[in-house]
């Protein structure tokens, strides 16, 4: 392409102010997590100069008991929650696409506020919830995570109903009709109908709650007990004590796993979107 | 949800006192409180000076770059609040990577000023004394708006992408120069996408209590630290419950400002449509 030089003062990308600015952010906004990737690979403990390549900390990570079973802990209470907020997110945004009762603009703000409010102060109302209701500590192992298995479940459903609810916004009501004409019951129509169109949005939405759960620290920090700690309280305990190439290697592993959900996330929410431009 | 009840607890004694609210405008608290909202209030400010002109960029450039450059600026979001905090403390810490440049730069410097037998002058200084980055308030500022900035630009870019660019033409064609049209035109134009970014922004700063917690010094605590040890070390759940009350109440404030403000201005729109 030929490169004009005269050019309209509204093509905005072609200002070099503005493409330097971008590009000086994106770097910055790069940088300190690539270092932290890059000196996950360095040879030495002080982590500040380069001494070779290793992956002896990825090693350590993985016959490091602790660190093992927080990891483990982290996917098994990501699973669990995501699959019952699934389920609740699906019915919730069902319920309030189909029917009609009374206060439904309140629960519809009830469903947002968990969203909006600061999440220190969700993490410390679980906290409290659990306390009021004298919830038991459980010695068997996945029984122990169940406190936080419910913290994450009440913070990550939201947004899964809210986006399944998006997408039942542009579905065809005339498919319903016409599914109920050829004599189809309720539930054929939720299973050969609703569930087919609103695919994708499960999908996506079921990978960004396994993201959110994984991801997070402040609620677990307040529901955790010493039994139950999950790699972000793990990371979180060893930053105090200090900086070691482990940290850089857990998180970098870490990293890599909520990079390949989103990638899943970008991709099923772009082909939903397509679907709607196609309508 | 387990909103309701706990309001004023003491000692898990429902006595329904007000002591622990009055407690927490007093001294310490207020001026924590105060300090936390300045630090969040001065990082969306930068967050908005930065995200204006990369949500420019991004919306004017070509399709294939646009979703490149998104999913650059989203793909952090993903990334654990607290590994991000920590690659910053591994960049800024003393022996941290801007120093150690430095300290290069320093030392290279004064091999030059060797060869030209300058050194016995000490024009740079005795030692290198390495930048004192963290532990204060503006590395706390710095993290925040590392770890926020892109939830200014993501709906301001939405914004713009609804905007109608004859309208910048139209500016420019009756003759007002890039400033004008900036603060006449687009700002009008894309203030619903400001407004959500900064309290997209705002919010969670101000509850933010792991930022300041690992880069902020001793004096540089935000009220997400102080809420944090009533629960933690301090247990006094009660004035913690209180605190964090009165975190959701501004919270809440915020957001009906917010609602208040958009039907001023789809008023405002409609009048100015009909005239």
């Amino acid at each position: 392409m030929k490169k004009s030089l005269f050019y309209s003062p509204t093509d905005y990308a072609r200002n070099k102010y503005l493409k330097y600015i971008t590009f000086i952010f994106l770097i910055t906004l790069y940088l300190p997590i690539l270092n932290l990737i890059i000196f996950s690979f360095n040879d030495s403990k002080r982590n500040i100069v380069w001494r070779g390549f290793t992956t002896k900390y990825y090693n350590n990570v993985f016959e490091n008991d602790v660190l093992f079973s927080a990891f483990l802990n982290s996917l098994t209470i990501a699973t669990l929650s995501t699959i019952i907020s699934t389920i609740l997110g699906l019915t919730t945004a069902i319920t309030l696409w189909k029917f009609n009762f009374y206060l439904k603009k309140y629960y519809d703000l009830a469903l947002l506020f968990p969203i909006i409010i600061p999440e220190i102060c969700m993490g410390i109302s679980m906290l409290v919830f659990f306390n009021f209701i004298n919830w038991p500590a459980f010695e068997i192992w996945p029984l122990t995570l169940s406190n936080i298995i419910i913290a994450h479940v009440s913070f990550t459903f939201p947004f899964i109903a809210i986006i399944i609810r998006s997408r039942l916004a542009i579905l065809n009501t005339d498919t319903l009709e016409a599914g109920l004409d050829l004599g189809a019951n309720n539930i054929q129509i939720i299973r050969l109908i609703i569930i087919p169109f609103i695919k994708p949005a499960i999908i996506a939405s079921f990978l960004l709650a396994f993201t959110l759960s994984l991801d997070d620290f402040v609620v677990t920090f307040f529901t955790s007990g010493p039994n139950s700690v999950t790699l972000p309280v793990k990371i979180y305990s060893m930053v105090r004590f200090g900086i070691t190439p482990e940290i850089n290697a857990v998180s970098t592993l870490l990293i890599l796993i909520l990079i390949f959900c989103t990638f899943f996330v970008i991709r099923y929410l772009s082909k939903n979107n397509r679907e709607v431009l196609d309508d | 949800m387990s909103y309701g009840e706990k309001i004023n607890i003491i000692d898990i004694d429902y006595t329904w006192s007000l002591k622990n609210y009055i407690r927490a405008f007093d001294g310490v608290y207020i001026i924590t409180l105060f300090k936390s909202i300045i630090i969040s209030s001065i990082t969306t400010l930068v967050c908005l000076l930065i995200a204006i002109p990369v949500a420019f960029y991004i919306s004017f450039s070509s399709i294939r770059m646009k979703s490149i450059l998104l999913v650059s600026i989203m793909l952090p979001l993903w990334t654990n609040l607290l590994i991000r905090t920590y690659s910053l403390i591994a960049i800024l810490r003393t022996k941290g990577h801007i120093n150690s440049s430095l300290e290069y730069l320093w030392e290279s410097t004064n091999n030059l000023l060797n060869f030209f037998n300058l050194a016995n002058y000490e024009i740079m200084g005795e030692s290198f004394v390495p930048l004192n980055l963290m532990y204060n308030n503006y590395s706390i500022i710095l993290g925040l708006f590392y770890i926020y900035v892109p939830f200014m630009i993501i709906p301001i870019y939405l914004v713009l992408e609804k905007f109608d660019r004859n309208l910048l033409e139209a500016s420019y064609d009756l003759g007002a120069n890039h400033i004008k049209t900036f603060f006449k035109v687009i700002i009008p134009n894309i203030s619903p996408g400001i407004t959500s970014g900064i309290i997209l922004v705002f919010i969670p700063c101000l509850g933010s209590f792991i930022i300041p917690d690992l880069l902020g010094g001793a004096d540089s605590q935000m009220i997400g630290n102080i809420i944090e040890r009533q629960f933690k070390s301090a247990n006094d759940w009660p004035f913690g419950s209180a605190l964090s009350f009165i975190l959701i109440y501004i919270t809440l404030v915020i957001i009906s400002v917010r609602h208040v403000y958009t039907k001023l201005y789809s008023k405002l729109h409609l009048r100015g449509n009909t005239q």
